[in-house]
């Protein structure tokens, strides 16, 4: 879901900075705020920055017979809010447009509201609505994140498709085209992302449930319903 | 464990239908953001040149697998690190 360096042209590089740099500074400042209220919750925002360097580093190949990369993002989304992952999000993908010519400085502002911005967003979006439907703790947790992240290769599909617009066809033919290289390719991968999110929540809410109550994540009552059914 | 089987049966499935396409088809597993490049080309008629480029790129595929490499295995300390002491501090009371 990287666009590589070079391949948004004016006015679309500028104009997704300008919806991404408000957000990133929103979590900025929130993730400023939640580190001084709590200063426990940093190893578990560790925990979550490194999901995201890790998936996202980790190149599956799918169905298409093409590869592609999970995002990692649902884990922050559902624990910290998407705007603190648009954080997260960004420096895993400053490392990469830095370090793997993977993405790049002109169309950062691009890869972050795809990864850091929307898919973030879907996930939490989908996790607080399941919850609030009493469906089962990890299905909401393996629907949001699975959700989240095809999302944001159906972002980054519409993304190239704005910018090159098919002749005929205009930005729905191009859209077409970009839809298949990406979200298809992706259904496999988000599947994947998304029965592993829900894995690391089994062993978060083992080790430290307390901050999940914390983080207004999980009710109390809702947790020890959850560890019941484990034990 | 009942979760783990199941995160486990679904990597195994993708796993076993990879294994399956790679032998059926010369499909070549190259990465769909350098395939987006190739629908760039031919949707402009070969006319888009890139207005940036890379600050540094690695110089070889090996490099390139290394910092890949390195990305995951700070990842996973990080998350290993902390699991294992939350862990140890849970038993130890």
């Amino acid at each position: 879901m990287h666009i590589m360096e070079g391949f948004l042209p004016g006015p679309w590089w500028q104009i997704w900075f300008a919806v991404a740099i408000p957000v990133i500074v929103y979590g900025i400042y929130k993730l400023n705020r939640l580190v001084k209220e709590n200063r426990e919750i940093l190893p578990l925002l560790a925990v979550a920055g490194a999901f995201i360097f890790v998936l996202s580093a980790l190149k599956l190949p799918s169905v298409t017979g093409s590869c592609s990369h999970p995002t990692g993002t649902g884990l922050a989304a559902i624990l910290f809010g998407p705007a603190i992952t648009a954080v997260l999000g960004t420096i895993v993908l400053l490392y990469q447009a830095l370090f793997l010519a993977h993405g790049g400085l002109t169309t950062l502002g691009a890869n972050v509201f795809s990864m850091g911005i929307v898919g973030p967003v879907v996930a939490y979006t989908i996790y607080k609505v399941g919850m609030k439907m009493n469906l089962n703790f990890y299905l909401v947790v393996f629907l949001a994140a699975t959700l989240g992240d095809w999302a944001t290769y159906v972002v980054t599909s519409l993304e190239l498709a704005l910018a090159f617009p098919a002749d005929p066809g205009g930005v729905m033919g191009s859209f077409k085209v970009f839809a298949t290289i990406f979200a298809v390719t992706q259904v496999p991968l988000a599947i994947i992302e998304g029965a592993i999110t829900a894995l690391i929540f089994k062993y978060i809410i083992q080790v430290r449930s307390d901050m999940l109550a914390r983080l207004n994540v999980l009710s109390d009552a809702a947790i020890s319903k959850i560890k019941g059914a484990i034990s | 464990m009942r979760l783990e089987i199941i995160v486990v049966a679904i990597i195994l499935i993708f796993a076993g239908l990879f294994l399956y396409i790679s032998e059926s088809t010369d499909a070549e597993f190259g990465g769909s953001d350098g395939e987006a490049e190739g629908v760039i080309e031919e949707l402009t008629g070969g006319t888009y040149e890139p207005i940036a480029d890379p600050l540094w790129e690695p110089p070889s595929g090996e490099i390139e697998s290394l910092l890949f490499g390195l990305q995951i295995a700070l990842g996973a300390i990080i998350i290993g690190y902390f699991f294992g002491y939350y862990i140890g501090r849970n038993q130890s009371g």
